[in-house]
């Protein structure tokens, strides 16, 4: 099965649908677009039929050679391994049941025709992210979702406010792009290449655990992903993503592209693994985001917001996981995490489009009954984001990584108890959210039911979210490994230390116990106490705002960076430089102005001024002579 | 001999619109693109036929022209030049393309001097004579200034003055520079010649090179132009009539970088190595500068130009850092900048031509006049904001991975100027196209003539961004000899892993 | 000639032109301003006989028909822009004149 195949289908639907847009008839759209996305997941599942049982196996795919000067020779080329199978199985096939989720999402739109082309541009750029066999060729695709991502986000353009959160996603993340294009260049003054697989080669043979240089790399690298993934300290942009419509929330702010950070960690975590102090930054930064994001979800009211906090904070657990070593759990938390965040965003994205455009969870109520469908998917999806025991998806990735931040060989206690804290709040706030939209009084008439075209696509996620944990089971419990057996080859695992042995059921207990606890608190002051809640609010109402605002990071970008920025090019306008030659002209013209002076129209001075000068002349001859 | 005929079709071509436009103007216009498409498609077709041959020169031509002085009328090309025509004569066509409607007055003296300004640029490319380089310097200078003077927006004549000064200023210093370096070339040998190939034996004392440099770096840091020699720049791009602006942006600042490539570095390699850091700095300088100064304009076309002093920051740090990769880097900016800004100040002009006005704080939404405009001029965005898959990218990244070697901090700092770019391209591309659209105002999308000029830009920037390697094998000659001759400094590993 | 008479004749030589000059510095008329040019011609002449007689050479009468020609040319220049001067300003006051003052 030729490879290239999977990102160019999507590639060419994007270019029919930009080329003829709104000339083709409005079935032909969607059909075109999730068609393409549908034959890109087809191909990767019958490729990847081949991998089961033999995940060892490898397809490269040399489509032709991009550059080739002095040493620097990225090619289109791809390389598909148990690692990036993963990753295109996730895109091509959540993408898919997001395409046909949006055919009827979107169908009253202007830019019908034009979401679609960006979608599909969207899929190819994170396709060719994942598959790229070397730096610069995921760079591209690295850019490229950037890119569909800003589209997608200023897809209303007519609101002054998307487009501004669409900059914002692109300028922010372009801050992190820039550590990682550095970190190119450093890598490739090290090695004189950028294939992936040719650095790990040599650094195998030229680093020492420890270096310098190591560090400084993965630091490059670290920044990359950071500003991808929307981790501290450049996680701003994603709650104001939410502009964008629902389902490009889903796919590209909550499944896909927000977790190219962890796919380019785990892609090189061959130099991570040379820098033991990288890889606690990266845990550091995890965990701290977990932290964070997961109070600023508990306080805000739009819906949409909640969900793009909790995916930081998710993606945070991603980030602890790479930190303490644990890829393949990182891995595995990301594909359930898809698919639970897909269907959670879906849904709202239901929700929302029932009542109008209304994101203020305040104002809807007692939807159970009127969207019965939808409350039982998103029930399934909050549930495995919460991580409820045994029958969430959620709960198998997310207790992975609770184990091994205490007992990997890189854990850490602190890990460990802000992991858990970080639980807690989640399932706080994702029940909070599930009691104040479904529960209580209705508030806003539902306005329209969504059809099968978006029903399925729950239907389908919603199984996924819960079917999916069960391909990885703890030691503990049924002890089924074959996730990471399947990235083995790609990932190495990490070593469980031994004064932990045996005791994984006590922490799986824990963490079970601080999920249903969350449950009841929200119970508690959503469903049985409502004032309470409220209370709570006025009592604490600096902290409350604090965290509304994400900690403040937005106000302090502000003040620390945009606003001088803008001042001083703001005064700058006329361009400083240009006075030093206005002065110049200013010179000669002043000088002009005094000669002409003399030239003052009257004959006479012209003629006194030729005798005085004779005479003056004649007196210097007489003196000298 | 083939080399003659590209600068002879163009000036004959010039003479002719200018006498026939008093009986049709219409005529005078088909002349013109005639000529140059005659122009474009044989340099086309020498560029096919030059990837066959050996050596770095494809084609020369000597005739002498006053022996007595040494001076000859001495034309050769190699793969620089050839796509430095290429590119001349590329948007010569489109510059043509697009003042088809705009310009009403004086048709044939327009597209005399359009056609002449052209001719002295293909002379500038082609020349291997420094008399007849500075020759040439000046045929491009004048015709220029009577486009900006007399075909201009309101402010025309400060621009067009100011624009003549400093080039006419700069260039001066250069012609002295060329004397000085004949004289000197001449004491030694007894042969007094102004010959490129002769010169460059000329033995000198660092002292003295250095001097001479100053003199050529002056006339090319103003045309590149590099912060602070950027100021007529501006004011020339912003008050030139769309195919001025095409033209200047596109053509004249690459002689610039091709003065540099061609002379400034081989004549003079070790006073270009002593002054490398400080031409780097201006470079970055120049990077930041721009970027900060384009993100503050309103007037769309003073906003380009300024992205372009932001974008020729690339071109000396590129040059200056002596190495191949970001010679490539440097070369492909050269290309890929004139397609991308030429492009955008198209989009300007049509603009301009609909709405009369440039100020971006009161258009808005013309995307959904105008999607077709809208989907092009994002493209173009793009790729003054350096996105993959666009010809940009590829030049800015591998100015930026061959410079990492020779300085970090410059590099770092200029890589930081590509977020600022994608502050101001965004800005752009949010003031004009997005945001809610002026129901009342009537304008239309592209007309077929303005798709005509377009859609070849934006496809030739996306095949620079995907098929680089037949612009970068054309030139590959060039650069290997030039670094074969100097001092190459290899990019070192300064890997720790044997601490 | 005897010394007396060249001194005599150089002293009205000077004084003429001097007066010429005052006349050409104080007039506004520009008519009065070209008989005062014409004064200090002639004065100029006559400091050429003048010095003529003194040294018998015939120098200097040959520079006064010079002079005369001269004058001759100059006035007829002269006239043709006071006329023009006339019918373009409808005056003769040389201050009018100065429409091309810096």
């Amino acid at each position: 099965m030729q490879i290239w195949l999977i990102p160019a289908l999507p590639l060419l639907g994007s270019f029919i649908l930009i080329t003829l847009g709104s000339r083709l008839p409005k079935k032909l759209i969607p059909a075109v677009g999730a068609g393409s996305v549908g034959l890109s997941a087809l191909i990767t599942i019958i490729t990847g039929y081949g991998f089961i049982g033999d995940s060892t196996k490898v397809i490269d795919c040399l489509v032709w050679q991009w550059i080739d000067v002095g040493g620097l020779s990225p090619a289109i080329s791809f390389h598909l391994d148990a690692l990036s199978l993963v990753f295109i199985f996730v895109i091509t096939f959540v993408g898919f049941l997001i395409h046909v989720y949006s055919a009827e999402f979107m169908a009253d739109d202007d830019g019908y025709a034009r979401f679609f082309a960006y979608l599909n541009l969207f899929v190819c750029s994170m396709l060719t992210l994942v598959l790229a066999d070397n730096l610069v060729l995921m760079y591209f695709g690295w850019e490229g979702v950037g890119l569909c991502s800003y589209l997608l986000i200023g897809f209303w353009y007519a609101e002054e406010k998307n487009g501004y959160a669409a900059r914002k996603a692109f300028i922010v993340t372009r801050v992190g792009d820039t550590a990682f294009a550095i970190g190119l260049f450093m890598l490739f003054q090290n090695f004189h290449t950028l294939n992936i697989q040719d650095i790990a080669h040599q650094a195998e043979q030229q680093w020492m655990v420890g270096s310098q240089t190591a560090f400084i790399i993965s630091l490059l690298l670290l920044g990359g992903a950071v500003g991808k993934s929307a981790q501290l300290p450049l996680q701003t942009w994603l709650p104001d993503a939410m502009a964008g419509p629902s389902p490009v929330s889903a796919l590209i702010h909550a499944a896909t592209m927000v977790t190219a950070g962890v796919y380019l960690i785990a892609r090189t975590h061959v130099i991570f693994e040379f820098s033991p102090d990288a890889l606690l930054i990266v845990g550091i930064i995890g965990t701290a985001t977990l932290v964070l994001a997961g109070f600023a979800a508990l306080t805000q009211f739009d819906l949409k917001r909640v969900l793009a906090y909790s995916t930081i904070s998710q993606i945070g657990y991603m980030f602890l996981a790479l930190g303490i070593g644990a890829w393949s759990s990182a891995i595995f938390h990301f594909m359930i995490h898809a698919f639970f965040k897909a269907l959670l965003f879906l849904a709202a994205g239901a929700v929302i489009m029932a009542l109008h455009h209304e994101h203020d969870m305040f104002k809807m109520g007692g939807l159970r009954k009127k969207l019965p469908l939808i409350y039982w998917t998103f029930l399934i999806g909050a549930a495995s984001l919460a991580a409820l025991p045994l029958f969430t998806g959620g709960f198998y990735s997310k207790d992975q990584i609770l184990w091994l931040s205490l007992a990997g060989e890189h854990g850490n206690l602190w890990f460990f108890l802000f992991a858990l804290l970080g639980a807690f709040v989640t399932s706080i706030y994702t029940f909070r959210m599930l009691f104040i939209t479904f529960f209580g009084n209705e508030k806003t008439h539902v306005h329209h039911v969504p059809g099968s075209g978006m029903n399925i696509p729950l239907l389908i996620l919603a199984g996924l979210s819960t079917v999916g944990g069960f391909i990885e089971l703890p030691h503990s419990f049924g002890h089924f490994t074959a996730f990471s057996d399947f990235l083995k080859p790609v990932l190495p695992s990490v070593m469980v230390l031994e004064d932990f042995e045996g005791i994984e059921w006590i922490v799986q207990l824990i963490a079970a116990g601080v999920a249903l606890s969350g449950v009841y608190v929200a119970y508690f002051f959503y469903i049985l106490k409502p004032e309470l809640a409220d209370e709570l609010k006025s009592s604490a109402a600096d902290l409350h705002s604090f965290w509304f605002s994400g900690w403040g990071f937005d106000s302090l970008y502000d003040k620390l960076i945009v606003k001088p920025y803008v001042l001083l090019s703001n005064i700058n306008k006329k361009d400083v430089v240009d006075k030093l030659y206005e002065a110049m002209v200013w010179l000669a013209e002043f000088f002009n102005r005094l000669l002409s002076y003399t030239q003052s129209g009257i004959l006479r001075w012209y003629i006194m001024g030729i005798v005085l000068g004779g005479i003056l002349l004649l007196t210097i001859s007489l003196f000298k002579g | 001999m083939i080399l003659i005929l590209f600068i002879v079709i163009l000036m004959v071509a010039g003479i002719l619109a200018w006498m026939v436009a008093r009986t049709s103007e219409t005529l005078a216009r088909w002349i013109s693109l005639s000529a140059l498409l005659v122009t474009f498609g044989l340099s086309v077709y020498v560029w096919k036929y030059q990837s066959s041959l050996e050596g770095q020169w494809i084609a020369q031509f000597i005739l002498p022209w006053i022996p007595s002085f040494g001076i000859s009328f001495s034309l050769a090309l190699d793969g620089l030049s050839l796509l430095m025509l290429m590119l001349t004569f590329f948007l010569g066509i489109f510059s043509v393309l697009i003042s088809w409607n705009e310009i009403k007055e004086r048709v044939g003296f327009f597209h005399f001097n359009l056609l002449w300004v052209l001719a002295g640029i293909t002379g500038v490319f082609l020349t291997m004579d420094l008399f007849l380089f500075y020759f040439f310097w000046e045929v491009m200078l004048i015709p220029m200034y009577f486009l900006i003077g007399i075909w201009g927006h309101e402010n025309r004549r400060y621009a067009a003055f100011k624009f003549f000064i400093f080039t006419q200023a700069s260039g001066l210093l250069m012609l002295l520079a060329i004397l000085g370096l004949y004289f000197i070339h001449g004491g030694q040998t007894g042969i007094f010649t102004f010959d490129y190939f002769q010169l460059l034996d000329t033995d000198l004392s660092l002292d003295v090179a250095r001097w001479l440099m100053l003199g050529f770096l002056a006339a090319f840091i103003v045309k590149l132009p590099v912060v602070p020699f950027h100021t007529w720049l501006p004011d020339a791009h912003s008050q030139a009539p769309t195919a001025g602006s095409l033209i200047l942006a596109g053509l004249l600042l690459k002689t610039g970088a091709y003065g540099l490539i061609r002379f400034v570095v081989p004549l003079f390699p070790e006073a270009s190595a002593e002054i490398a850091p400080w031409a780097m700095l201006l470079g970055v300088v120049g990077i930041l500068y721009g970027a900060s100064l384009a993100y503050a304009q309103t007037d769309l076309k003073r906003l380009v130009a300024y992205t372009s002093v932001s974008h020729m920051g690339f071109v000396i740090l590129g040059v200056f850092a002596f190495n191949e990769i970001a010679m490539q880097g440097v070369v492909m900016q050269i290309i890929t900048h004139g397609i991308s800004t030429g492009a955008l100040f198209v989009i300007a002009g049509t603009i301009y031509e609909r709405i009369h006005m440039r100020d971006i704080s009161a258009m808005s939404g013309l995307w959904k006049k105008a999607p077709f405009m809208g989907t092009v001029g994002l493209v173009f965005v793009l790729a003054s904001l350096g996105l993959p898959g666009l010809g940009n990218f590829v030049a800015e990244f591998l100015t930026l991975i061959g410079t990492w070697p020779a300085s970090h901090v410059l590099t770092i700092l200029a890589t930081i100027g590509i977020v600022l770019a994608t502050a101001y391209s965004l800005r752009l591309m949010q003031k004009v196209f997005l945001e809610k659209t002026e129901e009342s105002r009537s304008f239309t999308d592209f007309s077929l003539r303005e798709k005509i000029i377009v859609i070849p830009m934006v496809v030739l920037i996306i095949w620079l961004g995907l098929f680089p390697q037949p612009v970068m094998n054309t030139v590959k000659k060039l650069i290997a000899n030039q670094f074969n001759t100097e001092e190459t400094i290899i990019i070192e590993s300064d890997d720790d892993g044997v601490q | 000639m005897s010394e007396l008479q060249a001194t005599s004749g150089l002293l009205l030589a000077g004084t003429l032109f001097m007066l010429g000059l005052i006349g050409v510095l104080i007039r506004r008329n520009i008519i009065f301003m070209l008989v005062s040019v014409e004064i200090m011609l002639n004065a100029a002449g006559l400091a050429f006989i003048v010095a003529g007689s003194k040294w018998a050479q015939p120098d200097g009468q040959v520079m006064f028909i010079f002079i005369l020609t001269m004058a001759a040319a100059e006035v007829s220049v002269g006239l043709a822009l006071i006329l023009q001067i006339h019918h373009q300003l409808k005056t003769l006051d040389s201050d009018a004149a100065n429409t091309m003052k810096g």
